[in-house]
């Protein structure tokens, strides 16, 4: 276990340099001159000036990259021009709302998907299987935006029922942030519910088929115990690798959601970041975000070998 | 009364292209305590028949069309799953070929046996365990208290197979189904997982069905032999007289493969041909097209299963002839 | 016979007759996939909005940025079909001319991946030596979560149709070059293609007759996917502000000017949110529909 731990850090290393390296590199995706493209279009030259010498993007270029690594290290990635205060701090402050709406959005997942996946594949072929699918083929098919659309449309214009947006802090008031979070969160989760239960499906019929299925059945356990036991720990074991997926996928889509329910995370940020040209916040909010990621996935695939002996004893 | 006793079973899979049937109108039965060895090639439904009786056929699409299957005076044909359920374990058990694979790779060895007297039978974990332990040891697993908690991949072929064998002799039971038990081991651990099934007979008193397309396992093993050919009986008869005088061409033709050490017999002959695949099967006698005896009259119909000796059953018209020098 | 050995006999039987020599392999092919369900469903969808993108020009009597302030927020119906927004442009026309843009950018970024994935993946995985360098650039630029990066590339590039089209190739790119590697990893290792080695084939012969055409298959099912997702992305982005800019009508942007309006003229968001669902779901079918066709590997795990 230690020994999966130690290699799967070992090659995350060389991934998050080059991530870092991407991200620094971004900047000079902007063309024309960075400063006046942030500066905007009224600034005059010494303004421009200000912001060249802030970003440091008067210095030559390999000196840009020793201070941005050197900044990596200590944990400044320099100023958001938007906010004023450092980037990792503003990303921090919002980090929270964005996890929470995010694990919400999980749970939601995980709960629909996997049931929907386990039913349509007791019930293979049948009305049930099909309804299942189609479900999951509509997750997977409409744009979280438009869904997230669609339930304002009706349950909060038409119907009253939830407010429109904005976000009430689980700390403050649990009931106002299942309120506030509910819509975004459905409208975040269907995408990912339909993949898991496409793949869930898929997984169970394989392992349904296993030899150890029919031992399982031999020994006269109940049909229940054969599923939800028997079946679901080895199902588990291949389905753990998607989660990383759909962990990666969500961060993807609570951008769009928290825009489109004023909800203040890290995707409502980048949003106000990239619309106001604070290219030091999008460069690294991306890189936290992403690095982030690199981490789950660490976690994820030690979930995977406590979930098979056979990687666990190696 | 037998323990088990099939009449004029029949069972059929579904496919795209209509109906086949695996298993065709068989009739055998089995005592308390007996040996019964069932021989054929793959394909001839000899794994359909014990997945029948044990009712893990997958349905859809297979379906028993006909026939009935009585354990112990009981019916199993048209059984609920769950009445299934408790005939599995406790009435009859049931080992693989593959025990590589039949054992779960994610929970320990000991769970899985301890699981299967659960699902059966009300015991406090400390017995529950005991008993787990004792049926280790009784397959001749070393320090089985330390190896319970060890999971299937720790374990060699030889020895995942002896756990199969505790964990299905756990609940005692009546019969043992034994499907190609060793084909999937070393020919030294097949010596030794057969010699265990026979001892483990003579202590826990239980018959065993053992298929297997080795004519050598089933001399060693079985009391009485049942031969199969494309979903059909075609022999039947003791051990020791099927061997001394086998009837049929076809088990003429299994026992001339098995190569044998002493002058009487110097060649070793297969049977030309294959297995008919179930839609194609030819009329009358279905080992007509590779039987060197086959005459006109062999089409016309299926043979039936006439006595032709003491307990000795052939389906062939030619039973009697002599073999074309 | 084993249980699984008996299902493996009967899905055999199932499988239709080989009619040998009889017509080109292609013929069986394609007469299966449309026999599949799904995959004519799908390709019903997306052909109609395929067709209205090819003939925008001609389905569309109104310049999608036609002004008519005395015809605005006219619901469906009527002499608007789809109705008018908030500027009273005919939504028809917009949403047309939306799906152009979107089946272009589709269209492009499956160009593009078609190209340099095939270019990378094939690299990676017939050179070993290039293996190692090409997978780990690949694997840091699939750390990023896709929208998210796109974003970002977008953000710096600046908004506009061939920035997004852009974007959405480096995002994608890399997951369709593992997707071609793990197959040419496979193929090389084939003995037909270590018989072409041993008998001196060059390396871009081998590539080109041997390893490639037999690589087709997952490829072109990822890219019937990829299209459904770069259709997607590019919604969201200009959904976000980051795509064509207005007034160019792109079904992203025309969602986001209909939310100020969502209390009374919801058609303005339904509209063109719909047209994208179908065309969505119907490349998704069609991809279904290529996988279980043309790979069977993936088959059976259906």
């Amino acid at each position: 276990m230690i020994g999966v731990a130690l290699r799967r850090v070992g090659s995350a290393v060389p991934v998050l340099l080059l991530v870092s390296l991407i991200t620094f590199g971004m900047m000079r995706l902007i063309p024309g001159d960075p400063a006046a493209a942030i500066a905007g279009l009224s600034a005059t030259q010494r303004e421009i000036e200000q912001i060249r010498a802030d970003l440091g993007l008067d210095e030559p270029f390999l000196m840009q990259l020793l201070h941005w690594y050197g900044g990596l290290l200590q944990g400044d990635l320099g100023r958001s021009i938007l906010m004023g205060k450092g980037v990792v701090a503003v990303t921090f402050e919002r980090l929270p709302v964005t996890l929470g709406l995010s694990a919400y959005a999980l749970v939601l997942t995980l709960i629909i998907g996997l049931l929907a996946g386990i039913v349509a594949a007791l019930r293979q072929n049948t009305a049930v299987d099909q309804l299942a699918m189609m479900f999951a083929m509509i997750g997977i098919s409409v744009p979280n935006f438009f869904l997230g659309l669609l339930m304002i449309i009706l349950f909060s214009v038409r119907l009253g029922w939830l407010p429109t947006g904005g976000y009430i802090p689980f700390t403050e008031d649990p009931l106002g942030w299942l309120r506030s979070s509910t819509m975004p969160a459905i409208s975040l989760a269907m995408l990912q519910a339909g993949l898991l239960a496409r793949i869930t499906r898929s997984t169970m019929l394989e392992v349904m088929r296993q030899d150890y299925i029919r031992t399982a059945r031999a020994k006269g356990l109940p049909a229940r115990q054969v599923v939800f036991k028997h079946a679901l720990a080895n199902a588990l074991i291949p389905i753990t690798t998607v989660v990383g997926i759909i962990i990666s996928l969500l961060l993807s889509g609570a951008v769009v959601t928290e825009a489109l329910f004023s909800i203040p995370g890290i995707g409502g940020l980048l949003t106000q970041a990239v619309l106001n040209r604070d290219y030091p916040l999008v460069q690294g909010g991306l890189l936290l975000v992403t690095a982030f990621l690199v981490l789950v996935n660490i976690g994820i695939d030690m979930l995977y070998a406590f979930l098979d002996p056979r990687v666990r004893y190696e | 009364m037998s323990l088990l006793d099939i009449r004029g079973l029949t069972t059929a899979f579904q496919t795209e292209r209509g109906e086949i049937t695996a298993v065709e109108d068989i009739s055998f039965s089995l005592e308390e305590g007996e040996i019964l060895g069932i021989v054929g090639e793959s394909g001839s439904g000899k794994s359909v028949t014990a997945l029948t009786v044990m009712g893990l056929l997958p349905s859809p699409p297979a379906r028993i069309a006909s026939g009935s299957v009585r354990f112990a005076g009981q019916e199993l044909v048209g059984l609920s799953d769950r009445q299934m359920q408790r005939i599995r374990g406790p009435g009859i058990a049931m080992i693989f070929q593959e025990p590589m694979t039949s054992l779960n790779p994610v929970f320990r060895i000991g769970e899985q046996i301890m699981e299967t007297i659960r699902a059966h039978e009300r015991l406090s974990p400390r017995a529950l365990r005991d008993r787990a332990v004792r049926m280790l040891e009784k397959v001749g697993i070393p320090s089985p208290a330390r190896r319970m908690d060890d999971y299937p991949h720790q374990l060699s072929g030889g020895q995942r197979q002896r756990v199969m064998i505790a964990m299905a002799l756990a609940c005692n039971p009546r019969l043992l189904i034994a499907d190609e038990p060793t084909t999937a081991l070393d020919v030294t651990i097949q010596a030794q997982i057969l010699d265990l099934l026979m001892d483990l007979r003579d202590e826990f008193g239980m018959a065993i069905m053992i298929i297997t397309h080795n004519m050598g396992v089933v001399a060693e093993t079985a009391d009485r032999v049942m031969v199969m050919y494309a979903g059909r009986v075609v022999e039947q008869a003791p051990v020791e007289t099927l061997f001394d005088a086998p009837l049929h061409p076809y088990t003429r033709g299994l026992l001339d493969c098995v190569p044998s050490l002493s002058a009487e017999k110097p060649r070793l002959v297969a049977i030309p041909g294959s297995l008919p695949e179930p839609s194609r099967r030819p009329s009358g006698c279905r080992f007509r097209p590779r039987c060197g005896l086959a005459v006109p009259a062999c089409a016309a119909a299926i043979p039936p299963l006439d006595p032709q000796g003491p307990a000795h059953h052939v389906a062939c018209i030619r039973a009697t002839a002599e073999v074309p020098a | 016979m084993s249980e699984t050995g008996a299902l493996k006999l009967e899905a055999a039987l199932a499988e239709p007759e080989a009619e040998p020599g009889r017509r080109h392999p292609g013929w069986a092919t394609l007469r299966r996939l449309f026999r599949h369900r799904l995959f004519v469903t799908g390709l019903v969808l997306f052909g109609i909005i395929a067709f209205m993108a090819a003939a925008a020009p001609w389905i569309t009597d109104a310049n999608p940025n036609r002004l008519s302030m005395r015809n605005k927020f006219l619901p469906p119906g009527g002499d608007w079909v789809m109705g008018t927004d908030n500027f009273g442009r005919s939504l028809w026309s917009r949403v047309v001319w939306g799906a152009r843009l979107s089946v272009i950018i589709g269209i492009s970024v499956v160009a593009l991946n078609a190209v340099f994935g095939t270019l990378i993946g094939a690299a990676a995985g017939y050179f070993r030596r290039l293996d190692n360098v090409l997978m780990r650039v690949n694997d840091a630029l699939m750390a990023f979560p896709a929208i998210l990066l796109a974003i970002g590339v977008t953000a710096m590039l600046g908004p506009s149709t061939a920035n997004v089209i852009l974007a959405l190739g480096i995002v994608y790119i890399p997951r369709t070059a593992r997707i071609v590697r793990a197959s040419v990893i496979v193929l090389r290792e084939m003995e037909y293609v270590q018989a072409a080695v041993a008998a001196g084939a060059g390396h871009w012969r081998i590539l080109r007759h041997h390893i490639l055409p037999n690589a087709m298959a997952p490829m072109i099912v990822q890219l019937s996917f990829l299209f459904a997702y770069a259709v997607l992305s590019e919604a969201t982005l200009s959904f976000l502000g980051l795509g064509a800019v207005p007034p160019t009508p792109t079904w992203g942007n025309i969602m986001a000017e209909g939310r100020d309006f969502m209390r009374d003229a919801p058609w303005i968001i339904a509209i063109p949110g719909v047209t994208l669902m179908i065309t969505v779901l119907g490349l998704n079918m069609l991809g279904d529909g290529l996988r279980d066709v043309l790979d069977p590997r993936l088959r059976i795990q259906q």
